[in-house]
């Protein structure tokens, strides 16, 4: 897809040439670092539940670049590169999936549950739906600040990560019913990969098409190629200008796939091959990398440059987990009360 | 001094603290123009306006949820819950974000909030509606629990509980509302950690907590007129337990009977139980008596209801089996 041909012409996608490029090296930061995750999981360094992100990296980019430092961000279990993305440092990521002291949340969290107060990412939630209601508070919050605490004139921006199979969750219908009724600052995102671990998207909803629910809230639904970067910062840019403006929430359905099972526990025998490589074909980093490459953007040293750059980021990271020492057990407690 | 109901003192402890800190707010079913089930809120949103006094939909999960983003993000909510038991709705929330989110958060977010509302069992509300709440919520880490019982350790607790920064699950119970008594007209707030000592006496410790220390109470009445001489405690921290005035008591008298609506099986009678024969066995001059609600649904039927939870007669005559 090109920018000038783009659906709904009432706004037009303006990133200069450093944008695009630095999209780029966030979705391939994204990339090597579930790789890396694969590789690590498998050599017995983290453990439990990996879930991995590995196709989907221009949702991560294409929304969260869109935001200001102040604005938030809640993600679910497969939260890894939505945090890499909101700028919590690799290491810092890496460390906690290790269960290291380092790691953002002194490796009492884990893979499912990164939190980092700094960069106002709000978890890493493990249960289905349980981030929507939390990601809803944190837009009352940014309301309340203004209106009643009157601190700021400008309104923070939240942004909520979820999949196809939370939208059948009754937090996903309750949430946005608030947010729509008290026009919250808030942009719901699905991210639908079209599974929920074996489950077929159109198995198990009544109405495949997750944008028009939307309208149901009296909210816009807009529904965008997941595996475009620059689609999906589109239609986020308007979201964003919507919720900023305390016009209220919106629901973009991004339409994308994950290029490996649900965990690294998933055997993923159900998704057939011919599925798959449909997919795969559509890789959003081969992508973008092709479009800046015939438009000029850059030139593939360049780009080149950028991949070697990041997986000297990822093993530094992997150096840095691997070198940090174990959370203390006399520290068993810590952490429960302030 | 101010002769005070204890919905009263629960609505003036709102107010002052609203007052007090802007960040403090209502969050919950008909909390706002319909002032709350048992009118703790009465006409605050008229003072501090529709946010601040945040009236929901019904989705008890959603709106608990949505309590938690707003703690971590700074402000300082007090959830109602219409009817505690609702809350069982929201118990995702409570476990899994309310008590654990500090500590799988390695200490990024903390949670200020109150959880609050009127529990326990009323008069043939039926199973639904006639809880106790308590004994589920007592297994979950990182949670405080407090069950109030006079208007004066109302306002005081629930002033307290507020400017907390853990969360806390704050038990009313729904008999004990109309309590009235005078309350100090000057501002108080009251330790969310420390038993409260309501008679001393010599012969036996009488642990109990919420409306049942008024049945308690009652039997102490007769077992006085019989020359006996109880000691009764009012837990008010239900987690922690307050073991220092728990073991303070027992030193002295050597024998104890627990007194509680909850249910007998995990309630907070049982681990009660088996922190003071961890802690204090040797104190013991008689087994723990433990007199709990019966481990059933309670039945809608009074006389039912009656049978299931503990009466005065059954405290005096445990008192009188090992005194």
């Amino acid at each position: 897809m090109d920018l000038e041909h783009r659906k709904d012409s009432s706004f037009k996608l303006k990133l200069d040439q450093s944008e695009i490029v630095s999209l780029y090296e966030d979705m391939i930061l994204g990339r090597y670092f579930e790789d890396m995750c694969a590789q690590m999981y498998y050599r017995g360094k983290m453990f439990g539940f990996v879930h991995l992100y590995t196709g989907q990296e221009a949702i991560s980019s294409g929304v969260i670049k869109a935001l200001e430092e102040k604005d938030y961000v809640c993600s679910t279990y497969r939260d890894h590169v939505h945090a890499l993305s909101k700028g919590v440092s690799s290491r810092e990521v890496m460390a906690e999936l290790f269960g290291k002291e380092t790691g953002c949340c002194r490796g009492r969290g884990g893979s499912m549950h990164i939190f980092s107060k700094k960069h106002n990412f709000l978890g890493g939630f493990a249960f289905i739906g349980e981030g929507i209601p939390i990601a809803t508070g944190a837009a009352f919050q940014s309301i309340y600040r203004k209106q009643v605490l009157q601190e700021s004139q400008t309104l923070s921006v939240t942004v909520c990560f979820f999949g196809d199979g939370t939208t059948n969750n009754g937090q996903f219908f309750e949430c946005l019913n608030m947010a729509a009724l008290w026009k919250l600052p808030i942009i719901f995102v699905v991210e639908n990969n079209q599974w929920a671990i074996g489950m077929a998207h159109p198995r198990s909803t009544s109405v495949p098409e997750i944008h028009m629910k939307a309208a149901s809230f009296g909210m816009p639904g807009k529904e965008v190629d997941g595996m475009d970067v620059l689609a999906v910062r589109e239609v986020t840019e308007q979201a964003i200008r919507r919720a900023r403006a305390g016009e209220g929430p919106t629901l973009i359905e991004a339409l994308t796939y994950r290029f490996r099972g649900h965990s690294l526990a998933d055997p993923d025998e159900l998704r057939s091959s011919q599925e798959k490589e449909a997919w795969t074909a559509r890789d959003p980093i081969k992508r973008l990398y092709n479009y800046i490459i015939e438009k000029d953007i850059t030139d593939h040293n360049t780009l080149e440059a950028i991949n070697q750059k990041v997986k000297v980021i990822i093993e530094d990271s992997v150096d840095f987990a691997t070198s940090s020492p174990e959370p203390s057990v006399k520290d068993l407690h810590k952490f429960l009360f302030l | 001094m101010n002769k005070t109901f204890l919905f009263e003192a629960l609505h003036a402890a709102t107010d002052e603290e609203m007052g007090r800190d802007p960040k403090v707010l209502v969050i919950g079913e008909d909390v706002g123009h319909y002032g709350g089930s048992y009118k703790v809120t009465k006409d605050l949103h008229t003072k501090y306006g529709d946010l601040r006094i945040l009236d929901t939909p019904i989705a008890e999960n959603s709106f608990t949820g949505l309590a938690i983003g707003a703690a971590m993000t700074g402000l300082k909510p007090i959830i109602e819950g219409m009817n505690m038991s609702f809350l069982l709705l929201a118990f995702n929330q409570i476990a899994n974000n309310v008590g654990m989110l500090r500590y799988t958060s390695g200490g990024n977010f903390h949670l200020p909030l109150v959880i609050r509302g009127p529990g326990g069992i009323g008069r043939q509300l039926g199973p639904e509606h006639s809880q106790r709440l308590e004994a589920y919520f007592q297994g979950i880490p990182g949670l405080r629990i407090v069950a109030c019982s006079t208007p004066y350790n109302a306002k005081g607790l629930l002033k307290s509980a507020i400017r907390s920064e853990n969360p806390v699950i704050f038990f009313e119970h729904v008999l004990l509302y109309n309590l009235q008594e005078e309350i100090p007209s000057e501002e108080y707030t009251l330790p969310l950690n420390k038993a409260e000592v309501v008679k001393k006496g010599e012969d036996i410790t009488i642990l109990t907590y919420s409306r049942m220390r008024y049945n308690v109470l009652q039997a102490v009445d007769t077992l006085v007129d019989q020359n006996y001489d109880p000691e009764i405690i009012d837990l008010i921290s239900l987690k922690p337990l307050d073991m220092e005035t728990i073991a303070t008591s027992i030193r002295k008298t050597h024998k104890v009977i627990i007194v509680e609506e909850c249910m007998r099986t995990g309630g907070i009678g049982a681990e009660l139980t088996a922190q003071i024969i961890e802690q204090l066995f040797d104190q013991l001059d008689a087994p723990v008596i433990r007199l709990s609600s019966q481990d059933i649904p309670t039945p809608y039927n009074g006389t039912l209801e009656q049978a299931t939870i503990v009466q005065p007669n059954q405290i005096v005559n445990a008192v009188k089996q090992i005194c």
